[in-house]
């Protein structure tokens, strides 16, 4: 940092430390119930401590577990919730870079026009026009297909709105050096707009990643095909048992499992990121 | 809307740019979000076997229901509660992080972990953590003193969904102030501190407007948050009661067409809705974006 | 992992999901239900079972999210006309089925048009009940079914010096005192509070909660849960509350850590829920009991009415797929099946003959408490007021009779008030349901 205040980096990790504390709390709750006795949830106070089960619930999902719930092997899920999640974050960020380009670098009839057809996206939940969409993905003969389960969700606009916010913090000279210097837009967005956006790519990656990962009601309504379940439905799938108790300590293992995947997309982006960062100080 | 003061020229090209994802939205968005809105006019049975065309009725049933009204009052505190808390907390643990050295990665990457955990799976955690019988936190709160009951106190749920949703979007917001934060130049933090400027000085007069489209961006999606992606908590810990007391729009709009199936009334209801974001929306991109400096 | 790696699985998961749905010559019946859990294992299981008792069709289970959202797929793929064969649905949405008479393709004259033998005197009639249409014809396939009952700690009890479970209301309240001075923090709670004290409440006294048999006469039925008794009831409860004695704990099943940890002695809730108590409360004796009544209510106790779900037969699909339709229904209805999915789920068994096979395995007599719900149901002739109920937009009743009474809860409103909204409010709802069908 700029200067050395002691008291001020003791109080950022407190600060920090607290946070981490707070936030962290209810994956600790389900880390806990994962390596409990069910029976330990539902009667007296939730644990805070870990159980003695850990090993035996884990084994459980890997063995028995998942068959029990009559859910398919866990690796087709995960493999499954793999491919949507990749699928989304790469195609949301290569369509909505491009658009926002369009929209921010050139002046072109209906581009406002454009630009707020895109926007609106964000302004219908999804819910609402579900079953509609449904109907148009049923049309297009993509059920129980990869197609089906991804570019329906790749409709959406907050990546262009953050690609778009981005580029306007853009200093004006590198555009106007560019075009002084004869270079073409494509050139220009290859050679300068791109590797700035570096940042913004990982980030938004992270964060679509796991958009993908943890869709549940459409991959739910597109699928009648147990080998296009994602693990989020398996989950869910334990947790809807009319009538009777869920076992918990099954369900938060699989919850763990599940998380670790966008969790390592996280620690693995994170040095892009900050890789993105040392290089635009340069 | 702006666009650079200098721009390209090219005749097709732009076009061709923006043509994956207008394709995308139109089939996929743009067409059955209208075949959506349309509902809003009719009245139709779940199977879609008798419709009949109703007009405004459907937007007269609303405003004729004096309960629908109060939930815009909750959905209000709701939305701006969910705001400020996620963003506050966010941007103060981002400016820390920012700070810090030692460690910092590994608070990042502890950070960011709630937004890893599916909605369907958090409003599960809440349940368990605030459940006034076994949840932790409910044991916690009474050993202070207070009664903790959120399946009769009114108050107790709002809050409680007001945490749970703020919850979930704190890493998403932290994540992008603190992007935000490291792409400021440091020589210009550096220059200010030279000049004598204390650390908090220095956030509210540089760092904070620098901030500033970061945080118009986080306003707008949180916002959109808080409207439209908050149905799953409501649904997994209060489903809306005690009474009314966390009925929020949304969660009206999802239980309506989903439950209720009652199609023509729910389209009402998030045509309504829709307005209210567009204007949300415009207010925030005439008023705030043109005080924004870039 | 690796480019390739990556690719080759995705050829083997591709692969292996081809084979897996790769029917031979059988026809394919679509069954999507809402069975999670060790549930939906057993679901697994009866269509494997059917699939191995003939080669000419294959029943396909499908899981497809809890209740609403099966309901709300099946309707979006009928939209679509992409039906399953076969959809499980919610009593709650009955009125709904009902009403599409072109969607759904009714059980009896499936069986008719097939040519399956079909006996619906077979059937236990107040499961039925709730499902047959103003002739009598069963409209549905009941499936799982289940009524509310008493659940009672015995050790709670025996510290407080009771000898056995209440059997009236007045000794519901005496019984609470004694425990809650005994210690217990609460008397009893309650699970699903519109379906138990005002639904299960009204036909347990034979006082109807709606004109018209409960809607079984006609779309232009009216609610009528605000008469003096339900008043007194509901009243009871709301005094209770203040001390404790009657406890509120959510409007599903989340009560039930309530009983489950002691903090509340008493509990009442699905019978089908019973595997679950015993399972939470390995440590502690259960009684089961009937549920509580008014003794100063003539003709109290009649019988309780059920809750659960039912299979409905959708339309567009070509006769040969409905007569393994029909197939199928037999093989689910048989004895022998009906006794295993009661035995091991907990709920009802549909035909008089799995009950007497129950019976005569001497499951009862091993598990007590097991029939209590069976024979509170059955034991008098259903009455119009206890057939059941078929009413439009029943969801939002449903919604609307936990937010007033929510209210009572916490002293915002008299019970008579909150009645007297929840009745008028509920009554628009089945005039819109009213317009739209007719």
């Amino acid at each position: 940092m700029v200067e050395n205040r002691p008291w001020l980096t003791f109080f950022s990790h407190f600060i920090l430390l607290a946070g981490v504390v707070i936030v962290l709390f209810p994956v600790w709750v389900a880390f806990v119930a994962s390596t409990h006795d069910p029976r330990d949830m539902l009667s007296g106070v939730v644990p805070l401590w870990p159980g003695d089960r850990f090993i035996q619930n884990y084994y459980e999902i890997f063995v028995e577990g998942m068959a029990k719930a009559g859910a398919p092997p866990i690796g087709l899920l995960m493999m499954n919730s793999l491919i949507m999640a990749l699928a989304i974050a790469i195609g949301k960020i290569a369509i909505s870079i491009i658009s926002a380009f369009a929209i921010v670098y050139f002046r072109f009839p209906l581009r406002v026009l454009f630009f707020w057809l895109i926007f609106i996206t964000l302004m219908l939940p999804v819910e609402v026009r579900i079953l509609p969409t449904f109907e148009v993905t049923a049309g297009l003969g993509l059920l129980n297909s990869y197609t089906g389960l991804t570019l329906p969700l790749i409709a959406s606009a907050t990546a262009t709105f953050l690609f778009r916010q981005f580029y306007m913090t853009i200093p004006e000279e590198l555009s106007e050096a560019a075009r002084i210097d004869g270079a073409g837009p494509m050139k220009f967005f290859r050679d300068i707009l791109l590797p700035l956006s570096r940042t913004n790519i990982a980030g938004l990656f992270v964060i679509l990643f796991i958009y993908g990962w943890n869709q549940y009601l459409w991959p739910l309504l597109v699928t009648t095909d147990e080998g296009y379940y994602t693990i989020v439905i398996s989950i869910q799938r334990m947790v809807s048992v009319p009538d009777s108790e869920p076992l918990w300590h099954v369900i938060m293992a699989t919850v763990i499992l599940a998380m670790i995947p966008p969790v390592l997309v996280v620690v693995f982006m994170q040095r892009l990121f900050i890789k993105g960062l040392v290089e635009t100080e340069k | 809307m702006q666009t650079k003061r200098i721009t390209f020229k090219a005749k097709g090209l732009p076009y061709l740019l923006v043509a994956p994802q207008l394709a995308v939205t139109l089939v996929f968005f743009i067409w059955p979000a209208s075949q959506a809105l349309y509902q809003s006019v009719l009245q139709q049975d779940a199977f879609g076997l008798r419709t009949e065309f109703v007009g405004l009725a459907n937007f007269e049933n609303l405003f004729a229901d004096p309960l629908y009204l109060a939930s815009f009052k909750v959905t209000m505190v709701f939305s701006f509660g969910t705001t400020f808390l996620s963003m506050g907390v966010a941007l103060m643990l981002a400016v820390m992080a920012d700070r810090v050295i030692k460690g910092a990665t590994g608070y990042k990457t502890f950070l960011i972990w709630p937004y890893a955990v599916a909605p369907a799976v958090a409003g599960v955690l809440w349940w368990f953590m605030f459940n006034p019988t076994i949840g932790v936190a409910a044991y916690a709160i009474r050993q202070m003193g207070y009664d903790w009951n959120h399946t009769i106190d009114g108050n107790d749920a709002l809050i409680l969904i007001i945490i749970a949703a703020a919850w979930k979007q704190i890493s998403y917001n932290f994540l992008f102030f603190l992007a935000g934060l490291q792409s400021i130049p440091r020589s210009l933090i550096e220059a200010a501190a030279i000049d004598g400027a204390s650390p908090f000085k220095r956030f509210w007069t540089i760092v904070f407007p620098l901030l500033s489209p970061t945080s118009f961006f986080l306003l707008v999606v949180n916002m959109v948050y808080a409207f439209f992606d908050t149905f799953s908590v409501v649904h997994a810990t209060t489903a809306g009661g005690p009474g009314q007391s966390t009925s929020i729009l949304v969660y009206k709009v999802w239980r309506d067409a989903f439950e209720s199936l009652d199609l023509g009334g729910s389209a009402a209801q998030s045509v309504i809705l829709m307005l209210i974001v567009i204007a949300l929306t415009v207010i925030q991109f005439r008023y705030i974006e043109r005080k924004v400096e870039y | 992992m690796s480019y390739r790696t990556a690719i080759r699985s995705l050829f083997a998961a591709t692969a292996l999901a081809s084979m897996s749905t790769a029917s031979f010559a059988a026809t394919e019946i679509e069954w999507w239900h809402a069975m999670g859990g060790e549930l939906g294992q057993k679901v697994e299981e009866i269509a494997a079972n059917f699939n191995k008792s003939q080669s000419d069709y294959v029943v396909k289970a499908v899981y497809k999210g809890d209740y609403t959202q099966t309901m709300t797929a099946a309707i979006a793929a009928f939209r679509a006309k992409q039906q399953p064969h076969i959809v499980q649905v919610f009593e709650v949405g009955t009125a709904t089925m009902m009403a599409a008479k072109g969607a759904v393709y009714p059980v009896y004259q499936l069986m008719q048009d097939a040519g399956e033998p079909f006996d619906q005197s077979g059937f236990l009639q107040p499961v039925i009940g709730y499902y047959t249409d103003a002739d009598g014809h069963m409209l549905s396939m009941p499936f799982n079914s289940s009524t509310p009952v008493l659940y009672y700690n015995q050790d709670l009890f025996e510290k407080a010096g009771i000898a056995e479970a209440p059997k009236t209301w007045p000794e519901m309240g005496e019984a609470a005192k004694k425990l809650q001075a005994a210690g217990v923090t609460c008397g009893f709670t309650t699970g699903w509070q519109s379906w138990i004290q005002l639904e299960n409440f009204s036909a347990w006294h034979n006082v109807p909660f709606a004109t018209k048999a409960n809607g079984f006469g006609g779309l232009d039925t009216e609610l009528v849960f605000n008469s003096p008794l339900h008043v007194k009831h509901i009243g009871q409860f709301g005094d209770w509350q203040k001390t404790k004695a009657f406890d509120y704990g959510g409007r599903r099943s989340d009560s039930a850590p309530k009983f489950y940890s002691g903090e509340c002695a008493m509990y009442m809730n699905s019978s089908a829920g019973r595997a679950g108590v015993i399972a939470n409360m390995k440590d502690v004796k259960v009684g089961v009991a009937q549920l509580p009544y008014w003794p100063d209510v003539a003709g109290a106790p009649q019988n309780s009415i059920i809750g659960g779900a039912t299979l409905w037969v959708l339309q567009g699909h070509e006769s040969e797929e409905y007569k393994g339709v029909a197939k199928f229904f037999t093989y689910l209805s048989s004895a022998e099946v009906q006794a295993d999915w009661h035995q091991f789920t907990g709920y009802l068994p549909i035909t008089t003959a799995a009950y007497e096979l129950t019976k005569s395995q001497g499951y009862y007599d091993k598990n007590p408490g097991a029939d209590v719900g069976i024979k509170q149901m059955t034991g008098k002739a259903p009455t119009e007021n206890s057939k059941g109920l078929r009413l439009g937009n029943f969801t939002q009743i449903r919604d609307i009779i936990n937010e007033e009474l929510e209210l009572v809860w916490s002293g915002e409103k008299t019970a008579e008030q909150a009645l007297n909204t929840a009745v008028e409010r509920g009554n628009k709802l089945l005039r819109d349901f009213e317009k739209a069908n007719n």
